[in-house]
């Protein structure tokens, strides 16, 4: 489990609060700078037509565009920034961390916990705003019977409260349980040696490609379920 | 598992707040405008383009028409002059030959008299030469 160690490259402590400059830290400000590299870089030449990285910049950005579109409407235009930004730090956090050596921001539950908190706070607060009192209707349905709300209405709270948690934890327990397969998997080639590590090289190869196929449908999960939250908080229909 | 040791929380909170603000902020304000505003470009270029099309398109049926309608009216012209000419070319004809009938009945009927005047001479020619012979003998 050495690849999910914490080390404190710089200690820092301000007012009591540990800040340290971690490997994790590190990681993040490097994955935030190649975003806004590639996205910058890509489209410097703002040409008609484009060329390959500008049609990844350009694909990413109807990516998100449209999945906001379909699942929350023209109301959601005004998240795009968000959506966008959640998507693409989880894209490429999952991403970095696929090269060896390297740190993965999102193999650790207190960060992927506290993105899902940002999106369920906000989406949260833009139900309440939006709706006021109203929003509380959320957790009651139209439609159903006055006798099972006693049931209904705690099943609904309690899924809507455990939203945060779910969120995090898929992409918490996706990311760890893939580098870890890989470690194990690593382990056994070096343990079966010349004769019998062949077999688990082959499978780190097939795996390699799916933790990748991974690292992607997790980002994209990760923003289609923000988009949903958000429509739910919008919208208010069940 | 290193991931659930609670002193390593703060650090890896603070800097994700950090860098995720840094990050919203960039895409916000460089990232996305740069993005849509391509993207935007091109919606406009591509419309303009068609429009300029359909344009052109219309442009040309309504040439084609032109000129089919002028085609239709030099056939139509030609026609009329062909049937024209060619009633004109029957009159002639039928001119020119009722001229040479005419021309034609009046000599035949010259030859007739000139014939009739001929016979009459010879008869009368003959008369008087039998006369003379019945006189000398």
């Amino acid at each position: 489990m050495g690849q999910f160690q914490i080390k404190r490259l710089v200690e820092m402590n301000i007012g009591g609060v540990d800040v340290s400059f971690t490997n994790s830290s590190l990681f993040m400000l490097i994955v935030i700078a190649a975003i806004t590299l590639f996205l910058t870089f890509s489209m410097r030449g703002r040409a008609m037509v484009p060329g390959r990285m500008q049609s990844i910049a350009e694909l990413s950005y109807e990516f998100i565009a449209n999945m906001l579109k379909e699942n929350v409407g023209s109301e959601g235009r005004k998240f795009f920034p968000f959506i966008f930004s959640v998507f693409m730090f989880v894209l490429f956090a999952n991403l970095i961390g696929m090269i060896p050596y390297s740190f993965t921001v999102t193999s650790h539950i207190v960060v992927t916990f506290a993105l899902a908190l940002t999106v369920f706070i906000l989406v949260t607060i833009v139900g309440i705003l939006r709706h006021g009192v109203k929003f509380l209707t959320l957790f009651a349905p139209s439609g159903v019977p006055v006798f099972l709300m006693p049931i209904l209405v705690p099943i609904e709270v309690i899924s809507y409260f455990v939203r945060p948690i779910s969120l995090s934890v898929r992409l918490f327990a996706n990311m760890l349980a893939g580098h870890a397969l890989l470690k194990v998997f690593g382990a056994f080639v070096v343990g079966l040696g010349w004769l019998g590590g062949w077999l688990p090289l082959t499978f780190i190869v097939g795996l390699t490609g799916l933790e990748f196929l991974v690292a992607f449908l997790q980002a994209y999960v990760f923003a289609i379920l923000s988009c949903l939250y958000l429509n739910d908080a919008i919208h208010l229909h069940h | 598992m290193p991931q659930l040791n609670i002193a390593d929380f703060p650090p890896q909170l603070v800097w994700l707040a950090i860098s995720f603000v840094i990050l919203y902020i960039m895409m916000a304000k460089v990232a996305v405008p740069r993005i849509s505003e391509v993207l935007e470009s091109r919606q406009d270029r591509i419309a303009r383009d068609l429009d300029e099309a359909k344009r052109l398109s219309e442009e040309s049926d309504k040439a084609k028409a032109e000129y089919e309608a002028a085609l239709e009216e030099a056939r139509s012209k030609a026609h009329g002059m062909v049937t024209e000419l060619k009633s004109e070319l029957a009159k002639e004809q039928a001119a020119s030959q009722a001229d040479l009938e005419a021309k034609l009945a009046e000599k035949a009927k010259a030859a007739e008299a000139s014939i009739a005047s001929a016979k009459e001479a010879a008869l009368a020619n003959v008369r008087s030469i039998a006369g003379d012979a019945a006189k000398q003998q």
